[in-house]
């Protein structure tokens, strides 16, 4: 536990009433999303300004204190939980939007603003900010940028790496780093900006991110087939692609997830359906209308057994209930729910779903697989109860296989959730034993007391 | 500790409803509370992960858990926008229940509940003498929404802007009825609550005359007691208790096809809390009070959907009338559309929509109380979309609502009138 003297200190930086300190206060910093063990902090402390973080990061540093940096702790992976204790930054208060500049297609943000906060007002200047995670209406963009986070639009429009321009940081003893530009272009230095990214705040401590900004597009069209195997839902994917279009959306549920869905919302989903594709297009109308009529005629090429096109809004919102109640249907089935986001070549789906499903059968676990098909991100989804000890073993065991089924097809541990915690030990089977080193070498040099969220990623 | 030990094991009671929050976090995008603090322990989320450390005996300090746990509005905000469907609601309810009572009531709460609500009798005598002498200590600020505010009384109530309690409260110009049902072949039971029975009678001769037109049957028995939920978010069971008895036992005495209030409030808590704690009725009593629950019904509700009230074709507009949606109607109840389809019932005013129009208004019953500071910011981004709609009136049917919307516009110095559905509706019957 920090000395009372130095309470004092952080108090004397960012107020009393941004040092919380209390055991009720603590305990509540001690989790996140991912289903892991919490750990309870030694202090929370919640700068409402960049001098104050600055501050903090630098009296951390002095005193040797793990820093864990916080912004909604909506993460999967444990990359908030503070395990090696010290404090828990809270980014919350830095929420301002500081530019949103029309002209050069750009915004400047402090880190806690509110991902969907930020997206809104961009939308009302009638621009477009696309990285969509699942969680947008509560996480941060501090946060999206250092789990790199995803989202539904990844396809066409990428993922949060795709939009940051800059980002300006704060080093361990409290000096200001800064790195890229508001230009378009800029080659100026290291590209620090992309070592930030993903790095889940274990090399610096954001201030201020810039993001790239696009026109939104004019028209969308929304589509949904059923198909009776899996297999021919993949096919489809590839057709589609192949067929020179990108839709903005490409999103698959399996068997498991419309049962359950139907389950929920009693909304008339085929309940011996293999697989459901919910795929959007958008752009200039001409285009989405001819690249709509493309892909229907794809879907009853490939074997779709129906095909529905949105006429209007109102249908757009139908068709997308069924992906939008997958999670609420998938958590809802049984107590805790262990949301993966192992990725393969969008070619390896069918093989990746046939391969979850025989987990399944092998560990006797409920798995609802769905997810962005067209990136090959799926979210094979386990049902169980942490309480029981066995089963949740035997959930360890079936998302040791699912890692490794995913890096046998050429995949990745992760798409879109983080290592933080919860994926370190298996980083070097899909990576090596020099990037570890290369990574701690790294680490180590930029953050010699190892105070900056230590534990995540590379271990230490 | 021995006796953490025992709290910790009656908290696992809850263990099964409090494993289904899956952390997600969603509960932070609509919290009211949340908005204003920022602390995760005032979100659901921390409060559920709180009450399971507790139960898992990892924290000592039960004190500060119960204020975390107490610094709620119990507007159901969460519960409704919850990916898992967590019974937030119950949760709570439950747990204040067993912390409040394990960790004993405040001294003011105890004088409230146990010395003053469960006695309607001397209630009613408290609230008329106050009534008398209420003009003494306070001085009227807003004529149009009718609020007061106290120098005096200042260390009591603060510098809020308060509404009077009525000269003569419902019960005292209709001490009780039992009409026969006319055209529409329906009888209610009237259940008018206690804040529309002391300080909004105005709300109570609305719903008889809107009743007596269309032909409705009313049965208002007297000894009418608090539906308790003041109780019950207390973790005061045994005065909730006896406030549901007294009710159930004055109601038994009637035949009636729906139990009506036109307060949100009352109609959730008869609704949905009365069939979920049961456990300390016999029989009888059990039976009575499922019967009331099973036929509660919110007034805009009733006189939508059963008497069939429609929005006038040709409306000729003139007062601008905007609607919040109260917690306890929208959220827990589903009823959104009949209180403005009720407004459209008369063609002198035009419905305009507010901005976040059923975002809570910060009144919480006690939670304004213990934190007026937190209820009244809440209660100013209220404020500030109701005048942003540029109404001329704010409707909305909840009493409570009601006091919180009034106390924020008369203290922005605003001349926008608070009135009750109904209200507005028995304008347009002669």
């Amino acid at each position: 536990m920090p000395s009372n003297a130095l309470i004092k200190e952080f108090q004397a930086i960012v107020g009393k009433e941004n040092v919380l300190e209390s055991e009720a206060d603590r305990h509540s910093y001690s989790y996140d999303s991912a289903v892991l063990d919490p750990v309870v902090p030694d202090l929370a402390v919640r700068p409402t300004s960049s001098e104050e973080l600055g501050k903090v990061v630098r009296l951390c540093n002095e005193n040797g204190l793990p820093v864990t940096p916080r912004g909604a702790g909506t993460n999967l992976s444990g990359g908030t939980i503070p395990s090696k204790g010290g404090i828990v930054l809270l980014t919350n208060a830095l929420n301002k939007i500081v530019e949103i500049n029309e002209e050069d297609l750009y915004a400047v943000v402090q880190p806690g603003v509110v991902t969907a906060r930020f997206a809104a007002e961009v939308a009302r200047r009638g621009l477009f900010y696309p990285p969509d995670p699942g969680s947008q209406a509560v996480s941060t963009l501090g946060g999206n940028v250092a789990e790199n986070a995803g989202g539904l639009r990844g396809l066409k429009y990428g993922v949060t790496k795709d939009y940051v321009m800059g980002v300006d940081f704060f080093d361990v003893n409290g000096e200001l780093v800064k790195s890229g530009s508001r230009t378009v272009k800029c080659v100026t230095g290291l590209n620090l900006s992309a070592l930030q990214v993903a790095s889940e705040g274990t090399l610096g401590v954001f201030n201020e991110i810039i993001l790239k900004l696009v026109p939104p597009p004019a028209a969308n069209k929304a589509m949904m087939a059923l198909f009776d195997d899996v297999d021919k839902a993949s096919a489809t994917v590839a057709a589609i692609i192949a067929a020179k279009i990108v839709p903005c959306t490409l999103e698959l549920l399996d068997n498991v997830t419309i049962n359950l869905v139907e389950d929920f919302t009693k909304a008339g989903l085929p309940r011996d359906a293999q697989a459901i594709l919910l795929i959007e297009v958008d752009g200039h109308p001409g285009q989405v209308v001819e690249e709509a009529e493309k892909v229907v005629a794809i879907c009853k090429k490939t074997g779709a057994t129906e095909v529905k096109a949105a006429k209007d809004e109102a249908e757009r919102n139908k068709l997308w209930e069924a992906r939008r109640a997958a999670l609420p249907a998938l958590a809802r089935a049984k107590p805790t729910t262990v949301l993966e986001d192992a990725t393969v070549p969008r070619s390896k789906i069918p093989a990746m779903i046939k391969a979850i499903n025989a987990i399944a059968r092998k560990y006797d676990l409920t798995i609802g697989t769905f997810g962005h098909a067209g990136d090959g991100n799926l979210h094979p989804t386990i049902m169980c109860d942490k309480r029981d000890k066995n089963e949740f073993h035997r959930v360890e065991e079936a998302v040791d296989e699912i890692f490794d089924v995913a890096l046998s097809l050429k995949g990745t541990l992760s798409g879109e959730h983080g290592i933080g915690l919860a994926k370190s030990k298996w980083l070097e089977k899909e990576t090596s034993a020099a990037t570890i080193a290369y990574a701690k070498a790294l680490k180590k040099a930029v953050d010699p007391k190892g105070i900056l969220n230590p534990g995540k990623i590379i271990g230490g | 500790m021995a006796d953490l030990h025992k709290l910790a094991q009656m908290l696992q009671e809850l263990d099964d409803q409090m494993v289904a929050c899956m952390k997600c976090g969603m509960c932070q995008a609509v919290c009211p509370v949340f908005a204003e603090s920022l602390n995760e322990a005032d979100v659901t989320r921390g409060k559920i992960a709180l009450l399971e450390n507790l139960a898992k005996e990892m924290i000592a300090d039960a004190k500060g858990v119960q204020e975390k746990l107490n610094k709620c509005l119990l507007c159901g905000s969460c519960a409704a926008n919850c990916p898992s469907g967590v019974k937030i609601m119950d949760i709570f309810l439950k747990a204040r229940i067993i912390v409040n009572t394990y960790m004993g009531l405040s001294p003011v709460k105890k004088v409230i509940l146990k010395g003053m609500l469960t006695r309607p009798g001397l209630f009613n005598a408290l609230v008329s003498v106050a009534a008398r002498f209420q003009g003494v200590f306070s001085k009227p600020v807003n004529d149009l929404i009718g609020s007061s505010c106290s120098q005096w009384l200042s260390p009591v109530i603060g510098d809020r802007h308060f509404l009077s309690l009525a000269k003569e409260p419902l019960h005292g110009a209709v001490p009780s009825l039992d009409s026969a049902p006319g055209a529409s072949g329906l009888k209610v039971a009237f259940f008018p609550g206690c804040v529309v029975d002391k300080m909004f009678p105005r709300i109570g001769h609305a719903v008889l005359k809107v009743m007596a037109h269309h032909g409705v049957g009313v049965f208002m028995p007297a000894g009418q007691a608090c539906c308790g939920i003041p109780a019950l978010s207390s973790g005061d069971r045994e005065s909730y208790e006896k406030l549901v008895t007294a009710n159930a036992r004055v109601f038994a005495k009637g035949a009636y096809d729906v139990l009506i209030t036109p307060c949100a409030t009352c109609t959730a808590t008869i609704k949905e809390m009365w069939p979920k704690f049961l456990d300390g009725f016999d029989a009888t009593t059990r039976a009575q009070v499922l019967a009331m629950s099973e036929k509660a019904m919110d007034v805009n509700q009733f006189l939508v959907d059963k008497v069939g009230v429609t929005a006038v074709d040709k409306p000729t507009g003139g007062t601008r009338v905007t609607v919040h949606d109260p917690c306890h109607l929208a959220k827990s109840l589903g009823v959104r559309s009949q209180p403005r389809t009720l407004l459209s019932a008369n063609r002198d005013y035009e419905l305009v929509e507010m901005a976040e129009a059923d975002r809570c208004c910060g009144c919480g019953g006690s939670f304004n109380l213990a934190h007026y500071e937190v209820s009244r910011s809440i209660g100013r981004r209220k404020r500030d979309n109701i005048v942003a709609s540029k109404a001329d009136v704010v409707a909305t049917g909840c009493p409570a609502c009601m006091m919180q919307i009034s106390d924020m516009l008369s203290q922005g110095g605003d001349r926008i009138a608070v009135r009750h559905p109904v209200e507005i509706y028995a304008e347009t019957i002669d």
